[in-house]
């Protein structure tokens, strides 16, 4: 098992002292592409920041390659780079002074050697549409904001990890920058065999993308399961006031109304083609 | 971690000292201040820590919560202390060892300063735990006005101080961010010596830099779009008024600071 | 006259080096009471197009009239200010105080409005946007849609006939969004408050009565929002979003299914069965 929680649950130590998350149980294994939908402080962020020790949970345990990362001697450099984290707005926290030197400071950190860091650098660059030889050079805080965001997540896949969890990465990009996104992270989870989890508060995104979706309400995973099985449960994701993805919406609202279509398509193009199968055997 | 930090921070209770006008604490804590340095006796501190502790009672503030206050400040104590137990030479030989000794003046002292810090930033701590961040500007600016004719522009002092205090949090927790998210790619801010760890820092400071300089732009902006344009003409949804128990409570520490002083 | 009224206005940046100016050649009537929605992506212009609205930036050619106050005269700007309130996209960088009170109460203490008067404004201010009892909470401990709502009362309070809004949606969770829309729709349908809203949400056009499409400094198309929605290509090509349920309805009608212009998914559904 990659990662497994156990009766993990954790509460921040402010004057609210808030339950952030509730006997968490929860196993992930190699190679799937996991979506984290839920509302802002339902506890998601929480949750994916045990998976690297950036928080040490109030109780319980959570494993990561079988290695307990709550113990006090717990190697958490170690478990940072198998799990890489990108933060919301990634982009803030740029600093140096070239995009190679900002990406490049990951693996500076793991001690890798020159060459070593220089490969890894031009390739991840590759993989997120940067230009190397174009942009090594350039000051980041003179990019756009969707290229500033690209050579966060590139300083962020620098560290090799095997698994990639992502905090709403699409947020404040325009729609090119959101399918370059979902293309790079299909090719990470698809061809470099990455498991990737990822936060996000637009369905679609989680519909088109993951094979497994886990919902979050108050501190409890309520839901876990297929995104199929998932966005047919209507009823209980407006309990938790969810959206549907929009295109799911708009299939179960013309079922209702008695046209027969398969509600459990995703892309717009295929659910519009359902459409009009049913509209002319109508 | 950074969080934890509660110097400055404002406890919201319904007591009488919360209740007291801010100008008034401001010069009550001044004339304490200045009482407390006047003391040269362990007796006056035992005075003093005795005031506070009524002062803490009748805020209603937990003591554990303002001693907790204190942390941050633990170490410039202990350094006090241990400059003093080592430097201050004077009276009995305590301990020797080759060219190191402890001598009583030293002890002494070091203690006597301890107290003295500890007493100084009970009370500071004491007025900004029991004032609005607003009110305490609004004090200052109050108090600094008369300097105004000088070219002192009080209201604009204050109203830095008033976006200070708004964003103190905001910059906090950002800050935390920053970090977690160098940490996530192996940044290491823990171990090292001082030069290492102080070069740790680059990857937090650049960020929080860039992101406090661009805040500072949107609000610039933000503040004159809502028709900001200096001290002048401004008018205050609360105006600071004084009331007699203002007056009663700035009379009883004068007395008690006069007397105190004469002990 | 319409309450905004902008004509042959250019705008360039100073220290830019870009030959296109930021904006160019914008003519624009905004009639009192309107609903108006300018959408665009990135770099389109239209942060700058609201920054000319509250004087905040003069135009380099042309001219536009607020409540036929000329923005190019100085002596105009604070009136227009008044007149012309501004909400921005990070609702972090406008709050001014660590109060709600204090902050809504900003605008009117530097419009010198006596205290009492303050008071009352603050409340009804912060009632309108459905934060009364906030008064007292620090903004650092509200959600990112209350923080807005929070400096839309900023501007209320002001008592202006016209907000414009920069993208206040951009940073926001779907329920944040909500909340902020819904308060504009109530102050614009309720309060006859003129709304300046700029976006790249192109859903929030749906309830306007005039929306406008930026890009690169120019406007593309004004109209109606079933005259904009047709133009889905278009507006893809320049890198908008379009809607789920317009984006449906234009591949039945390349199918050949007669579908009426829609905008929402309720119109959608309708139109189907």
């Amino acid at each position: 098992m990659l990662i497994e929680l156990n009766e993990v649950s954790h509460v921040y130590q402010d004057e609210n002292n808030v339950k952030a998350l509730k006997n968490i149980n929860l196993e992930i294994s190699r190679g799937e592409f996991i979506g984290i939908v839920g509302h802002t402080g339902s506890g998601k962020s929480t949750l994916v920041q045990l998976f690297n020790g950036l928080i040490i949970p109030s109780s319980g345990t959570v494993k990561v390659n079988g290695k307990n990362i709550t113990n006090e001697k717990s190697n958490l450099k170690e478990t940072r780079r198998h799990v890489g984290l990108v933060f919301q707005y990634p982009e803030h926290q740029l600093f140096e002074e070239t995009v190679y030197q900002d990406i490049a400071f990951g693996p500076k950190n793991l001690g890798l050697k020159k060459d070593e860091i220089r490969e890894r650098v031009e390739e991840v660059m590759g993989l997120v549409g940067l230009d190397y030889e174009e942009f090594k050079d350039r000051s980041p805080f003179n990019l756009s904001g969707g290229q500033q965001r690209k050579v966060a997540i590139a300083g962020v896949l620098a560290l090799k990890p095997e698994v990639l969890v992502l905090d709403e990465p699409s947020a404040g990009l325009d729609p090119q920058g959101r399918k370059q996104l979902a293309e790079l992270l299909k090719y990470l989870y698809q061809e470099l065999n990455i498991t990737v989890i990822l936060i996000s508060h637009r369905m679609e995104e989680i519909a088109e993308l993951a094979s497994r979706v886990i919902v979050m309400h108050q501190g409890e995973i309520v839901i876990d399961d297929n995104p199929i099985e998932v966005f047919s449960r209507e009823q209980k994701l407006h309990k938790l006031s969810l959206d549907l993805p929009q295109i799911t919406e708009i299939l179960h609202r013309l079922e209702e109304r008695g046209l027969k279509v398969n509600t459990n398509l995703f892309s717009i193009s295929e659910a519009s083609a359902e459409i009009i199968k049913a509209l002319r055997s109508h | 971690m950074l969080k934890d930090i509660t110097i400055g921070q404002y406890i919201a209770r319904d007591s009488i000292i919360h209740a007291l006008d801010a100008r008034i604490k401001i010069m009550i804590t001044t004339i304490l201040i200045i009482a407390l340095f006047t003391i040269d006796t362990f007796t006056g501190f035992g005075f003093f820590a005795a005031f506070v502790l009524v002062v803490v009672l009748l805020s209603k503030i937990s003591v554990k919560k303002v001693l907790k206050g204190l942390k941050p400040i633990l170490i410039l104590v202990l350094f006090t202390l241990f400059i003093h137990i080592f430097l201050t030479k004077g009276g009995e030989v305590l301990w020797s060892w080759r060219f190191i000794s402890i001598e009583s003046e030293g002890v002494y002292t070091g203690f006597f300063m301890v107290s003295r810090i500890f007493i100084l930033i009970l009370f500071t701590s004491l007025l900004t735990l029991t004032t609005s961040p607003l009110q305490l500007t609004d004090g200052i600016e109050y108090i600094l006005s008369p300097l105004k004719r000088f070219g002192v522009p009080a209201s604009e002092l204050s109203m830095m101080m008033t976006i200070a205090l708004r964003f103190i949090p905001t910059l906090l927790e950002e800050a935390d961010k920053i970090m977690k998210a160098q940490q996530a790619r192996g940044a290491d801010f823990e171990s090292g010596n001082l030069i290492q760890r102080a070069k740790s820092l680059i990857p937090l400071l650049v960020p929080l830099f860039i992101s406090a300089f661009r805040r500072a732009d949107d609000l610039a902006l933000a503040m004159e779009s809502r028709c900001y344009r200096g001290g002048e003409g401004r008018t205050r949804l609360h105006e600071l008024e004084f009331r007699y128990y203002d007056f009663i409570a700035l009379i009883i520490i004068i007395i008690l600071a006069v007397a105190v002083s004469f002990y | 006259m319409s309450l905004i009224e902008i004509s042959g206005v250019d705008f360039l940046y100073e220290n830019d080096n870009s030959d296109r100016p930021a904006l160019q050649n914008i003519d624009l009537q905004i009639e009192a009471g309107d609903f108006a929605v300018i959408i665009g992506s990135n770099g389109s212009g239209k942060s700058t197009l609201a920054k000319l609205l509250n004087v905040l930036l003069t135009p380099s050619k042309g001219e536009i009239f607020v409540a036929g106050l000329n923005t190019n005269n100085p002596d105009n700007t604070w009136k227009i200010r008044q007149r012309v309130g501004m909400v921005f996209q990070n609702p972090d960088n406008q709050l001014v105080a660590s109060m709600v009170e204090d902050d809504v109460a900003f605008g009117p203490e530097n419009l010198g409005i006596p205290t009492q008067e303050i008071r009352k404004r603050v409340d009804k201010a912060l009632e309108m946007v459905g934060m009364a009892g906030f008064q007292k909470f620090a903004p650092h401990k509200l959600s990112g849609g209350q923080k807005q709502r929070v400096a839309i009362a900023g501007v209320i309070a002001m008592e202006p006939d016209c907000i414009v809004l920069d993208e206040p949606t951009a940073m926001l969770d779907p329920q944040g969004r909500k909340e902020v829309m819904e308060t504009v729709q109530y102050l614009n349908k309720e309060k006859g408050i003129t709304v300046v809203h700029i976006t790249h949400f192109m859903e929030e056009a749906v309830n306007a009565d005039q929306v406008i499409v930026m890009n690169q400094g120019q406007i593309l198309h004004k109209g109606s929002p079933k005259s904009i929605f047709r133009l889905v290509e278009q507006l893809k090509d320049v890198n908008l979003d379009i809607p789920v349920a317009v984006e449906v309805a234009e591949y039945l009608r390349q199918e050949n299914i007669d579908i009426p212009d829609i905008l929402s998914i309720d119109e959608l559904v309708d139109a189907l069965c």
